[in-house]
């Protein structure tokens, strides 16, 4: 290689660097959008980066479903207090109490697709025009076609057919009234690219991404651990058992591997080896075969 | 091998029905062990309900339930893989001329082109779409591969008679680097494998091609271009007087002790620092990322330039493009649009509308009175305040703009500047 080359983690990082900085300088009131997964941390990382030494110019949204992990929330307002950044909390609770959304009912019940409502209230209450997220195009089939700035009517909603083309490095952020964006700065990354960056970087993490025992009920072949949120089917028990997560949504949802990887470095051999996708073990995606485009369109992440 | 030290290739494949497009990177996500079991299980049960007796991989790069509905791809999709010497990002694009918009996105981040070509048909009108929107999106690299070679017995004289055809056609494009590769996706001949059936064939396998092909002279490193992104300005106690411009290097190598000048105010200063998350950096070049601060207090913002004293870019109200018309509603002379380039944006009138070139056999079709969807065209834009610019063909980043509609605020064209 020849000096003036960059490696393929250094390359993702200047584009979502640049892309960070440019929600920071086309909208008036861009959040990001902090689930307490790894994607959202990495994306807080590289938004502190951009900035630095000045401190992070927008708040964080976190939206509460009330089912999440404890972990996830300690680690959250741990880093909020780090950083010294401004924390908006959105509550799906709050939304049911309210009468805005309405609680499943049954074993499999989730909060997952309420969160829309309390997402879409949030973003209208503080009036944000983009809210960017650390969704990867590598992640879902909708979402290989999502663009960086992706547009939302003032409904909230996407529309896949009719979305901006993006050429070169110029986003085009202009908008209506009312109107907002979902920005996703990095939208190139791979689970291993971010892995191997988070390892790059001595990037902190909740405990839940490495191996720990726990007690969980397999579900349709997925494991989920046991919590108040879980409603035991006949013939399903509690076992205690070495697992950690390779993505973190709500406790009810997000399917655990057994792993035995206590460390970055087992983790990133885990996943080179591994044959399932990331998104394997999420109840959520497992609805219908398109139930990700379907909830982005109506505002999902 | 270590992972973190591989290099980033971006490639852009176009492609019609049925050339085979969809099953060459089904073949290349297969055979770099990239394809996931739940994926693969998708795939095997979707081919099985379609009543097929064979696993279809080209259902791997299906997308949106719009698309599968009509069985075609309307979009760009972006599909990653990696080996040990390189991580790709495929941006697969539809290849039909009424797609001609999708292609140009996907060509304008690309290193290298994939143009495919069915040994059995050769060169079609499709064949000089692709090569031509290579061209002039400028792609440093192509790569043509002659698929489907199994359905013409692996013949050489098939493959010598297309390539011949192919070079005696590209001539007049200016590519730069063109490498011939005679595959089949279908039975993976030559795609990541040597093909055990065509001896004749010397050079090296499709994927021994794109990780080995020289990059690291794509992009400019003589003319140094920096456009600022913003302002960093702490007001904090210890960064009372800190006033970092963020921003990505567009071109050239920018240095500490540097003299530079700043546009359009045209004053000279001294990079006193370049750092990122306060690491100092020795050399910034493109496509990073830094933070840059002067020695002397200079009140640049958003859209102001840093280059060196004694290279500049064009500065210039006037511009002529060669432009993707990306919108279904036409344009017509004296249109007011907005212009962005760069981190600048202004609004800026079309003046004339000079010639619409015909992609299929390079023609100029002049006097026209309107340039529609799809078209590629030249006109004279006149902006209400000057840019910085450099031709396209000298520099990808500050070449290049978009035109977005003042009303719908929609990208309507796509501009690279002569």
């Amino acid at each position: 290689m020849s000096n003036y080359v960059i490696n393929h983690l250094k390359e993702l990082e200047s584009e979502a660097i640049f892309v960070i900085r440019e929600i920071a300088a086309q909208f008036e009131n861009p959040v990001l959008l902090f689930s307490g997964g790894k994607d959202s941390i990495l994306l807080t990382h590289l938004a502190k980066k951009a900035f630095y030494p000045a401190k992070i110019p927008f708040p964080l949204i976190h939206i509460d479903t009330g089912h999440n992990f404890p972990e996830t929330i300690a680690f959250r307002d741990e880093l909020v207090e780090k950083l010294g950044v401004k924390l908006i909390v959105g509550s799906v609770q709050e939304a049911i109490d309210k009468g805005r959304a309405k609680e499943e009912t049954g074993a499999d019940a989730s909060r997952n697709s309420l969160q829309i409502v309390s997402l879409l209230d949030t973003l209208e209450a503080y009036k944000v025009d983009a809210a960017m997220g650390g969704a990867r195009r590598d992640e879902e089939k909708a979402r290989a076609k999502e663009r960086f700035f992706s547009h939302r009517d003032e409904f909230g909603q996407w529309d896949p057919k009719n979305q901006r083309p993006e050429l070169w490095n110029l986003f085009n952020g202009r908008k209506n009234y009312g109107e907002h964006f979902r920005v996703f700065p990095i939208s190139n990354w791979t689970e291993m690219d971010v892995w191997e960056y988070i390892k790059l970087e001595n990037i902190d993490l909740p405990s839940l991404y490495f191996s720990h025992q726990r007690d969980c009920v397999v579900r349709d072949g997925v494991i989920l651990a046991n919590s108040e949120f879980i409603k035991l089917k006949e013939g399903e028990e509690v076992v205690n058992m070495t697992i950690r997560y390779r993505t973190c949504g709500d406790m009810p949802i997000t399917g655990a591997v057994e792993s035995e990887a206590d460390d970055l470095v087992k983790i990133i051999e885990e996943i080179a080896t591994t044959r399932t996708t990331e998104r394997g073990g999420r109840a959520d995606d497992k609805r219908a075969e398109t139930a990700m485009e379907d909830r982005k369109k109506q505002g999902y992440f | 091998m270590d992972y973190q030290d591989i290099e980033l290739l971006r490639f852009t494949t176009a492609g019609s029905v049925d050339d085979g497009k969809s099953t060459l990177i089904g073949r290349l996500l297969y055979d770099s062990k990239s394809i996931f079991q739940d994926q693969l299980d998708a795939v095997e049960e979707s081919s099985k309900s379609k009543g097929f007796d064979y696993v279809d991989l080209s259902l791997l790069t299906d997308g949106l339930k719009s698309e599968r509905e009509q069985g075609i791809t309307i979009d760009v999709a972006y599909r990653y893989f990696a080996t040990p010497r390189r991580k790709f990002i495929i941006a697969d694009t539809p290849g039909h001329i009424q797609y001609t918009r999708n292609m140009v996105t996907g060509a304008s981040t690309a290193n290298l082109a994939i143009i495919l070509i069915d040994a059995r048909k050769g060169m079609l009108e499709q064949t000089h779409r692709h090569a031509f929107i290579a061209s002039l999106l400028r792609i440093p690299h192509a790569i043509v591969c002659v698929n489907k070679m199994d359905l013409v017995d692996y013949s050489e004289e098939v493959y010598d008679t297309i390539v011949s055809d192919f070079k005696a056609f590209s001539s007049k494009l200016g590519i730069k680097d063109i490498q011939f590769i005679p595959i089949s996706a279908l039975n993976g001949d030559n795609v990541v494998n040597r093909s055990e059936k065509m001896d004749w064939y010397q050079g090296s396998t499709l994927m021994y091609h794109l990780e080995t092909v020289h990059i690291s002279s794509d992009h400019n490193l003589v003319d140094c271009r920096f456009p600022i992104q913003s302002v960093i300005r702490p007001h904090t106690l210890e960064n009372q007087d800190y006033r970092g411009f963020a921003g990505r290097v567009d071109g050239g190598v920018f240095k500490p002790g540097d003299k530079v000048k700043s546009l359009p105010s045209g004053f000279v200063s001294t990079i006193k620092t370049i750092e990122l998350n306060g690491e100092q950096i020795t050399e910034a070049f493109a496509p990073m990322s830094v933070t840059m601060t002067l020695e002397d207090e200079i009140d640049n913002s958003r859209g102001d330039m840093i280059v060196r004293e004694n290279n500049v870019p064009e500065v210039s109200q006037d511009l002529e493009v060669l432009v993707t018309w990306m919108s279904a509603s036409p344009i017509q002379a004296r249109t007011k649009v907005v212009v962005k380039h760069t981190t600048n944006e202004t609004v800026g009138m079309v003046k004339e509308l000079k010639y619409k070139i015909d992609i299929n056999t390079l023609h100029r079709i002049e006097a026209i009175d309107k340039v529609e969807m799809n078209d590629i065209a030249r006109l004279s834009i006149r902006t209400a305040k000057p840019l910085f610019f450099d031709a396209y063909k000298k520099n990808r980043q500050t070449g290049s703009v978009i035109i977005i509609d003042e009303q719908t605020n929609e990208t309507i064209g796509a501009g690279m500047i002569i």
